[in-house]
């Protein structure tokens, strides 16, 4: 199979999507320009028309408010922001008004709107280009928020998104743009609120979201070759639904359940603060399902508690990398740490060159 | 002088339905059985009557949480508005809208937001739709209240509606008030339309309770929406005769006097006085007009006080469609 990235897969999906149905529309600041939003939006306008894809004022808390508008009056915005922080300025509109249109009309106005938002990370980034802020959205009824973390997953979930009758938000890691996959050439879905194995294992389950999916990765390599160690990856690309949270049927939950009951251990890796965090109701789920097979209380990974700074060094503190859940682990089995001067862990800050 | 009887009728009654509803509001209230907010129209009632019947059965409302008025203009659906001021089993909004939630698809009347100005954008949206799908002749019409021109959405929605072209009439139901902040204390200009004049689109201007009045400048703003394609604001001053929440009157909450209400009637009049008396003018029965129409909100009151409470299980539907 071909293999492509996790920005032609998103690419790739909107324009599938948009020749199935002349109903979704994709809209946001900077959208058509030469730069396409790192990519995942380049030539659209040229092949979809200006009617269907087109750049809008500096007015994102205005814009999400005509998407909620335009969806129930029959169509499907696709609303782009290209940091999560801007995304902030509609805070009012998704929590207050999207988030709740269709629970207050009685299912008579569904909101079927995909907000798609990029977290921003290196480079001088900083604490205004970098935040992610999922928990943040999952914690409000009414607004499903996925994390796609593979190209394969980037496609699938976002046609899935996109077929949606709610308003489901898409965070998409600046980093993971440049992961490559076999990804089908046609169309295809990965239901809402499945999660995935990203590895198997019987030893330790590190629940990961995101970015932190491909730290996890490495760790496990690492882990495999320097403790014969073996880490079960569960990826639950949904945040919310989570579990059986309003009769979702999605198995993100279930998948994290199984796997602790399997290696009795938990990592939970986060690419977010921890405090009232989705690591905090992960750990919650899996003491309150897991408790009498735990060995070992469950850990939580993240970033440090501060605002992101954005000098390099300073960065590289903020943020968790394979290395600390390599720490982590062997803290957890109590292992002694492992020679790990020859790895290398710092691959991709050192391939971002920025600018954004 | 409009003297079409048969549409001055039409008006009357619309006004006095609103009127009587909130009469019987006042009136069962204090029983505690309505346990919503109340957001009275009362002295609004022109506006929201005069626009919604202008527009007729080919426009899309967008209101706040003020909205009797607008919501019985635009569907006279009285069983529906008590059931859900009731929360009933009867409503189909199943009480978890209120008084501030109101929102009735089937009658295009589109939503409301207790959130100033979070619906301005909203409607704009929908107008794109209809644009966007050759809904021709098909106008959004949003009603918000002077305090939500303070608001940064407000200015973004105007901007965008107008970069856009969209069908779209923006109604500011100028009570002068911010709850009970005045204008003079919000605002650092002195003419909102002024400034509303100076983008792509046209104007009103309007300080009348007079419905009839109130609907030809309507008439003629969906003209120009439809031949001029560009969006119209409205601005139209009315006295709200209430306090901002609750069903009472607030003259000696001292932001306010009654002297300045009791001056404003002398010089506006009431509006469905004012339209009463036109009609009394035109030798129509009045009378049985009001009775036929409070008989109905009395029997409506009626069914939804003796309708069960909607089921405890509907907390849980509809979060996701």
């Amino acid at each position: 199979m071909r293999k492509i990235t996790y920005c032609d897969a998103i690419r790739e999906a909107t324009i599938q999507e948009m020749e199935r149905d002349p109903n979704i529309f994709l809209y946001g600041i900077d959208v058509p320009d030469h730069k396409g939003i790192f990519g995942s939006t380049i030539g659209l306008q040229e092949k979809f028309g200006k009617e269907r894809v087109f750049d809008t004022p500096l007015s994102e808390d205005t814009m999400s408010g005509f998407g909620l508008g335009a969806a129930i009056n029959g169509m499907r915005p696709i609303h782009v922001h290209m940091r999560v922080d801007f995304m902030l300025l509609a805070f009012n509109q998704i929590v207050n008004m999207l988030s709740s249109y269709n629970y207050s009309s009685c299912g008579k106005l569904s909101v079927p709107i995909t907000i798609r938002a990029i977290v921003g990370r290196g480079w001088g980034q900083g604490f205004q280009h970098s935040k992610t802020m999922h928990s943040i959205f999952a914690h409000i009824p009414g607004l499903k928020v996925i994390l796609p973390t593979t190209a394969y997953d980037a496609k699938g979930l976002l046609i899935s998104a996109i077929r949606d009758n709610n308003p489901v938000i898409v965070f998409e890691h600046r980093w993971l743009y440049w992961q490559e996959e076999e990804v089908p050439e046609g169309s295809y879905t990965i239901p809402i609120g499945d999660g995935n194995i990203l590895r198997k294992g019987d030893d330790i389950t590190i629940v990961a979201t995101s970015w932190m999916n491909v730290e996890s990765l490495f760790a496990a390599e690492v882990l495999k070759e320097k403790h014969d160690i073996n880490i079960e990856i569960v990826d639950p690309r949904t945040i919310a639904p989570f579990g059986n949270d309003n009769n979702s049927v999605g198995n993100n939950e279930k998948l994290i359940i199984d796997s602790v009951k399997k290696t009795k251990h938990c990592i939970v890796a986060d690419n977010d603060w921890l405090s009232c965090g989705f690591s905090a109701e992960v750990a919650s789920r899996v003491y309150d399902k897991c408790f009498d097979i735990l060995e070992r209380p469950v850990k939580r990974i993240g970033f440090a508690n501060t605002p992101c700074p954005t000098a390099r060094h300073l960065e590289n503190e903020f943020y968790p990398n394979a290395k600390n859940i390599i720490r982590e682990v062997e803290k957890m089995l109590e292992l002694s740490p492992t020679d790990l001067s020859k790895e290398s862990f710092y691959t991709y800050e050192n391939k971002f060159k920025g600018p954004f | 002088m409009n003297h079409n009887i048969e549409l001055n009728i039409e008006l009357y009654k619309k006004l006095y339905l609103i009127r009587s509803c909130e009469l019987a509001i006042q009136k069962y209230y204090h029983e505690d059985e309505m346990k919503t907010p109340m957001h009275m129209s009362m002295g609004a009632e022109a506006i929201s009557v005069a626009i919604c019947h202008a527009i007729g059965d080919n426009g899309q409302i967008f209101a706040t949480y003020r909205s009797h008025a607008s919501f019985l203009a635009k569907t006279q659906d009285i069983d529906y508005f008590f059931a859900e001021m009731y929360a009933k089993d009867t409503s189909p909004l199943k009480g978890k809208g209120g008084s501030m939630h109101l929102c009735h698809p089937k009658y295009d009347f589109m939503g409301t937001s207790a959130i100033v100005a979070s619906n301005i954008s909203v409607a704009v949206g929908s107008a794109f739709a209809n644009k966007y799908n050759n809904h021709v002749g098909k106008i959004v019409v949003v009603f918000f209240g002077d305090g939500a021109t303070d608001e940064g959405t407000f200015w973004e929605s105007i901007n965008l509606a107008c970069l856009m072209k969209l069908p779209i009439i923006f109604v500011c139901e100028d009570n002068g008030l911010a709850v009970h902040t005045n204008i003079p204390t919000r605002r650092g200009y002195n003419s909102i339309t002024d400034i509303i004049s100076k983008f792509n689109c046209s104007t009103f201007d309007i300080d009348s309770t007079d419905v009839l009045e109130i609907y030809a400048s309507t008439k003629e703003a969906i003209n120009i929406v439809n031949e001029q394609h560009h969006p119209v604001f409205m601005n139209i001053r009315y006295y709200r005769y209430l306090e901002h929440v609750g069903i009472n009157e607030d003259f000696d909450a001292g932001y306010r006097s009654k002297e300045e209400f009791e001056s404003y009637i002398e010089l506006r009049k009431d509006p469905i006085e004012l339209q009463r008396l036109r009609l009394i003018k035109l030798n129509v029965n009045v009378t049985d007009i009001e009775n036929v129409i409070d008989n109905k909100v009395s029997q409506s009151v009626i069914v939804a006080k003796n309708a069960p409470l909607s089921d405890i299980s509907e907390t849980y539907t509809h979060v996701f469609n």
